[in-house]
């Protein structure tokens, strides 16, 4: 912990990591403390005031239904944050240990399962999620599960190459050479040098999920409506888009924010930690 | 005096701003000054700043150092402020480099003709046309076997050695006034390093090119250069001709450095030299070298000594130089004999190790693999508290033998056990935690063998853990007890691998390895990444740790005067078969096989008047051959068709040496005297 | 060098045989099949029995995979869920219109995302490597629907220059498609760009801080000969898996692209399936678009494989 806290400090000196660690912590802020702040119920339909501009009574104006675009706004990011903030732990946590597993034991089993899991990758991310989501429906229940699954395949990929490098180092061979247990090995010797890297990784693990929450939102089939989430904003948003653009504009800006912050974060944190972030298209 | 020199570099200070802003020096008002046709060696450990200075000579510096005052002249020409066209015509024209590492320093798209003719574009007047007819010449020239073929080649398909002469041949090309040479044998084979130092005295020789030759090899630089200037912490120490500071070193550094290198004619422990060199940047105001000097006073401590000339001629950054010859050596004593315990003897039999796997067709089959065994029909004894030490180059097998016995590498034949037991299983997870404990490694390189997340409390506690089921208190006694015995202290405990320099962090590898209690110790080059004057204190600790307990070690090196001074029993190694076994003190005065014979005519020394001999070519041999002798390809005295169809037999030299040869004893010595002879007529 | 090519080729088609195995086997996973989708409300007794029999839905899991196989070889995928259109007809219009779009951005994303990786690198910390590096993070962060959104508002929208949306049907031939498909176009190879750009700059800056490049330079080579001759040539080779990395990415973020401009491609196809439950189709598409991620992965494999002199002469020449 005090580790963590020591490398939070040294994210934090650099102007990227400051900025990306502020607009976070403002998000977790807003989403924490929004249903006691926001001034109008978010279902609070009003056929009188649709696509009103900004104004005193509605700082962030209307949408097409007469909704309150500020309140919606402040809501939007409750429901993606929540989900991928539980979501994402998982996806590093299980390809992690995964990957580092088949980084030490190589051999056959790693052969066979990296097959499987490169077929997995050649398969479109979007398919993946809406063939579950489909079926099975589109609440928590399911997004959860189905993000944290298949975010997790290209964790494998970069727990496995970090093994890989620390497995060839002498350190582990020396700890081989000694009789420790396997087990024993991926524990103490592997796993905190590994960590670094997938700490760097579930950063941006962060921001990919966000990226396919909003998506599969604006789509239709993330979040159901009423309830406010910035993607299906959006969507609703795109017809009348030139004469309101403010219905669509603000959830932009906000989910724009976030996942830029999550960004200069990993990148920062990266610089801190020494980790190459190689650039890989997301899923 | 009055000639202008060719390379002229006075009062250079050259450094980095470092993270709090403040300036540090990696270069301290150098004053430098080589004429046409010498041959200077800059010598230096790592920190010294030599290779900085060396570039700086061509006007380059490594990104983020700044000039911070001075110049740096070549011809006359101003390299820091040339403008880039010049600066592009100079370089690797009239001065050329010769760089450390020429495997990274080629570029790996283009073939090497392609990337000599660039060179010969460049900086000759020969047209075009003539440039491969000339590329073919200067290959020649470097002694390369098959020149066209070369010139066909990637980079990464040639060996060390052919990749180094590539780069001097490239460097000549330009048919330079002065060649800058940044360790060009550092990493190659002790015979190719040989051979390829004889080819630069030869250029120096017909051409009359200045040469300065960057080193850290004391050896290697006797050989080549007629001046040496000593650099540490960033200062010129000494200049002077190489006879007067290798024989009567006048700066303390020197006595000290000279004092602590192994040498093949000293069978003594060399005498080490306290502390560590300063970071670079770190030195401060005064005499850089007074922490570690045995004539250091308070003078020295305040004031920064000046350059000044010794009535020899030579010059010495010293208060106190005079006294210098009056430091006592400090006491080098003979390797310790080991007390008597109850350790057992360790007995390799018929040991065959191989790397190849056996493909599908032959895994399907039940087949062993079908290429050469790496290691073939080893046999060795390693007698309690006894260090034998195995010797040979690249390719001789000798880590591959330290792995097996280890147990990371299974044995395709023979066994390992020690007397009166079983034999050991042939990977650790099959063999019980006694047998375990009793054979420790030691790695090469201490950057590497420590987690670099764990301090030392934890890695010292690791093995206590496992062998002992120790409780934590009595970990961390234990832990303590074993720093004090590896000379670092308690402060110690919490300390991290990067917070350790090179001789630290292998001095807790020791420590780790002792922690067991093992019978027999396997060391993997142990002192081969480190400084050199931390060398001397770590082999001195070694024996120390051998002695007390009796423990064994199987040595392994390249380093042959290393050898020399840490083992009871030598094991020459070629191409993973036996040469030769016996007494260190025999084989190393009386060394009967023809390899061994090269490879001890092949080591250098900080003598300017050892003349090494070369009795073998320099060839990079990539797989045993499949029968006979594993020399027969490279042998000097070469008996035909029997060496190429039988395996030598053993034969008895007396006093416990063994050589593997077809040729009788008794003629072996005059076979290889008039070999020799006929190769330096030829 | 010929055996590792058809290493390679065969590890493809293993790759593509486990894939088909996955969409086979999760959608027979999946509660429901044609019929319950077919049916519905009357999916049950007799009807549904009936129903199976005649789409041959009563056989045996492994027989019926072998089936969809073997038709699948030969571009035959059967029918649609409501049986009134043949599945391949209906992709192979779809097919066209996806590729038309993806290929449109491959050729304006990659050259400009090499010659901006190029020029970022060699101006490093400058304004121009500034600018292009955080326009290229703005663009990888961003999610498509966002940029799509932005561009139709700005371009469509408030200057009226683009069409915002398509509107020519999907067996329309492709000159119809120009000028709607150029925003659509702009925003996929964005993305593209962003990510390529990336890695050329820093595959660049890592060859430009080599040993052999600093060799280059006291050796006294020219700049532009330096950069040509020894830069480009080892710092591009990455950028190739890269490229076929990010091609990948293209199967799948074009269902955004294709949702947000109206595109009849496969994308929207795909989600128009699977919201229709028609299982059928969904796998024809799950197969054809990981068969194309194979084929490029091994172009690509095979191109790196003969560029990089290291592999190359190792398989030919023997020492």
């Amino acid at each position: 912990m005090r580790a963590l806290f020591q490398i939070l400090k040294e994210v934090a000196a650099r102007p990227s990591g400051a900025v990306g660690l502020g607009l976070v912590l403002l998000h977790i802020l807003i989403a924490l403390s929004s249903p006691w702040v926001v001034p109008y119920d978010f279902k609070a339909i009003s056929a009188m005031d649709i696509l009103t501009p900004p104004d005193a009574k509605h700082w962030f104006g209307t949408d097409q239904m007469g909704r309150d675009v500020l309140t919606r706004t402040l809501l939007g990011g409750r429901e993606a944050l929540l989900v991928t903030a539980i979501a994402t732990p998982l996806a590093v946590f299980w390809g992690g240990l995964l990957g580092i597993y088949l980084g030490l034991v190589g051999g056959r089993r790693d052969d066979i399962i990296m097959r499987i899991v490169d077929a997995f990758l050649s398969l479109p991310w979007i398919l993946k999620m809406l063939l579950l989501i489909v079926t099975f429906g589109n609440g928590i229940h399911v997004l959860i599960p189905t993000l944290a699954f298949f975010y997790g395949i290209p964790v494998i990929r970069i727990a496995r190459a970090a093994a890989h490098t620390v497995v060839a180092r002498d350190y582990v061979l020396a700890a081989r050479a000694r009789g420790e247990k396997r087990i024993t090995i991926i524990r103490r010797e592997l796993l905190p040098n590994v960590l670094d890297a997938l700490m760097v990784e579930g950063a941006m693990r962060w921001s990919w999920m966000l990226l396919a929450f909003s998506s599969l939102s604006f789509l239709g089939f993330g979040v159901s409506p009423p309830t406010p989430d910035w993607g299906l904003m959006v969507a609703d948003s795109r017809t009348f888009l030139p004469l309101a653009p403010w219905a669509g504009l603000f959830p932009i800006v906000f989910l724009s924010s976030l996942i830029i912050g999550i960004n200069m974060l990993a990148d920062a944190l990266a610089k801190t930690l020494g980790v190459d972030r190689a650039q890989k298209a997301p899923i | 005096m009055t000639q202008v020199a060719m390379i002229d570099i006075r009062d250079l200070s050259v450094g980095f701003s470092g993270s709090d802003g403040r300036a540090r020096a990696v270069l301290r008002n150098i004053d430098l000054q080589i004429q046409a046709g010498q041959s200077v060696g800059l010598v230096g450990e790592s920190g010294s700043g030599k290779s900085t200075l060396a570039l700086a000579a061509m006007g380059y510096l490594k990104t983020g150092l700044h000039v911070f005052g001075g110049s740096a002249h070549f011809c006359g020409a101003d390299m820091f402020n040339l403008a880039r066209p010049e600066l592009q015509a100079l370089r690797g024209g009239k001065i050329a480099l010769i760089p450390q590492n020429s495997g990274q320093s080629l570029t790996p798209t283009m073939r090497i003709g392609a990337q000599m003719t660039e060179a010969l574009a460049l900086h000759s007047t020969l047209p075009p046309a003539a440039h491969r007819q000339r590329s073919l010449e200067l290959l020649k020239r470097v002694r390369l076997p098959d020149p066209q073929s070369i010139l066909t080649r990637y980079p990464h398909e040639l060996s060390g050695g052919q990749q180094q002469r590539v780069a001097i041949a490239m460097a000549l090309a330009g048919e330079p006034a002065a060649l800058l040479l940044d360790e060009p044998t550092t990493g190659l084979d002790v015979t190719t390093q040989a051979h390829i130092l004889e080819l630069l005295r030869e250029i120096n020789a017909q051409t009359g090119t200045a040469m300065v030759y960057v080193s850290h090899d004391l050896g290697a630089i006797a050989r080549v250069c007629d001046r040496i200037v000593v650099l540490y912490a960033g200062e010129v120490v000494a200049d002077g001709g190489v006879r007067s500071v290798l024989r009567a070193p006048a700066h303390p550094y020197a006595h000290g450095l000279l004092a602590s290198i192994t040498r093949l004619s000293d069978a003594r422990m060399p005498a080490a030299l306290d502390g560590r060199p300063p970071a670079p940047g770190d030195a401060g105001p005064a005499c850089a070298f007074a922490p570690r000097c045995a004539l250091a006073q308070e003078r020295c401590r305040t004031e920064r000594p000046p350059l000044r000339s010794l009535a020899s001629g030579e010059q010495v950054r010293c208060h106190f130089a005079e006294q210098t010859p009056t430091i006592a050596r400090a006491q080098s004593r003979p390797a310790r004999t080991a007390q008597q315990s109850e350790v057992q003897a360790l007995n390799l039999e018929q040991l065959g190790v191989s790397y190849a796997r056996p493909n599908w067709w032959e895994q399907l089959l039940g087949r062993a693999p079908s290429a050469s065994l790496t290691v073939q029909d080893v046999n060795l004894q390693l007698g309690p508290g006894e260090t034998l030490a195995l010797v040979g180059e690249s390719g001789s097998g000798k880590s591959t033998i330290l792995k097996a016995l280890a147990g990371l590498l299974a044995p395709a034949q023979g066994r390992i056990a020690f007397s009166n037991e079983a034999p050991l299983g042939a990977e650790v997870e099959q063999r019980s935690p006694s047998q375990l404990r009793k054979i420790q490694l030691i790695f090469q390189n201490p950057d590497d063998s420590l987690n670099p997340r764990h301090t030392v409390a934890q890695i010292l506690a690791q093995p206590l853990e496992l062998y002992f089921k120790l409780g934590r208190h009595e970990i961390v006694q234990r832990s303590i007890a074993l720093l004090e015995r590896v000379r670092l202290g308690a402060h110690y405990m919490d300390r991290l691998p990067s917070q350790m320099s090179g001789g630290e962090k292998q001095r807790v590898a020791i420590a780790r390895a002792f922690a067991a209690e093992p019978d027999v110790v396997l060391c993997d080059e142990v002192t081969s990444a480190l400084d050199v004057s931390v060398q001397a204190a770590v082999l001195d600790l070694l024996d120390e740790l051998r002695a007390q307990r009796g423990t064994a070690y199987l040595f392994v090196s390249h380093d042959l005067a290393v050898v020399r001074a840490l083992a009871h029993r030598v094991a020459v190694l070629y191409q993973g078969r036996l040469c030769e076994v016996g007494p260190a003190a025999s084989v190393y005065a009386q060394p009967l096989h023809p390899y061994t014979r090269v490879l001890l005519g092949a080591v250098l020394e900080p003598d300017p008047d050892h003349t090494p001999q070369l009795l073998a070519d320099d060839v990079l041999e990539s797989a045993p051959p499949a029968q006979g002798c594993p020399f027969q390809r490279r042998c000097p005295v070469h008996q035909g068709a029997r060496c190429d169809g039988e395996t030598p037999p053993w034969q008895d030299a007396g006093q416990g040496q063994q050589v593997r040869c077809h040729i009788p004893l008794v003629q072996l010595s005059q076979a290889i005297a008039l070999a020799t002879e006929a190769r330096h007529v030829g | 060098m010929f055996k590792l090519l058809l290493r390679r080729i065969l590890l493809g088609g293993l790759t593509v045989a486990i894939v088909s195995l996955i969409i086979f086997g999760a959608v027979e996973m999946l509660p429901g099949d044609a019929c319950t989708a077919l049916l519905r409300q009357d999916a049950q007794g007799d009807t549904l029995r009936v129903c199976r029999e005649e789409l041959g839905l009563n056989k045996p899991a492994t027989a019926r995979y072998l089936d969809w196989m073997v038709g699948a070889v030969k571009g035959d995928f059967g029918l649609t869920a409501h049986r009134n259109k043949k599945v391949s007809e209906l992709m192979g219009d779809r097919l066209k219109n996806s590729l038309l779009l993806g290929l449109c951005a491959l050729a304006v994303g990659v050259p400009s995302a090499f010659a901006l990786g190029i020029a970022a690198a060699l101006k490093r910390d400058r304004w121009l490597d500034l600018t292009v590096s955080s326009m290229a993070i703005a663009a990888m962060t961003i999610p498509e629907f966002v940029s799509a959104t932005l561009l139709i508002l700005v371009f469509s929208g408030w200057l009226g220059w683009l069409p915002g949306i398509v509107t020519a049907s999907a067996n329309a031939p492709i000159s119809a498609f120009f000028p709607e498909i150029i925003l659509p176009v702009v925003v996929l190879s964005m993305v593209m760009t962003a990510h390529i750009l990336r890695t050329v700059r820093s595959s660049m800056l890592e060859v430009l801080d080599s040993d052999y490049v600093r060799m280059a330079t006291l050796k006294g080579v020219h700049y532009r000969r330096m950069i040509l001759r020894h830069v480009l040539p080892n710092a591009l080779l990455p950028a190739i898996n890269v490229v076929a990395l990010t091609v990948a990415w293209l199967l799948g973020g074009v269902v955004v692209i294709e949702t947000v401009f109206n595109y009849p491609g496969l994308g929207r196809l795909m989600v128009s399936a699977i919201s229709d439950r028609d299982l059928g189709l969904v796998q024809a598409i799950a197969l054809i678009v990981s068969t194309v991620y194979v084929l490029v992965n091994l172009s690509a494999d095979v191109l790196s494989l003969l560029a990089n002199p290291r592999l190359r002469t190792s398989l030919t020449r023997s020492r």
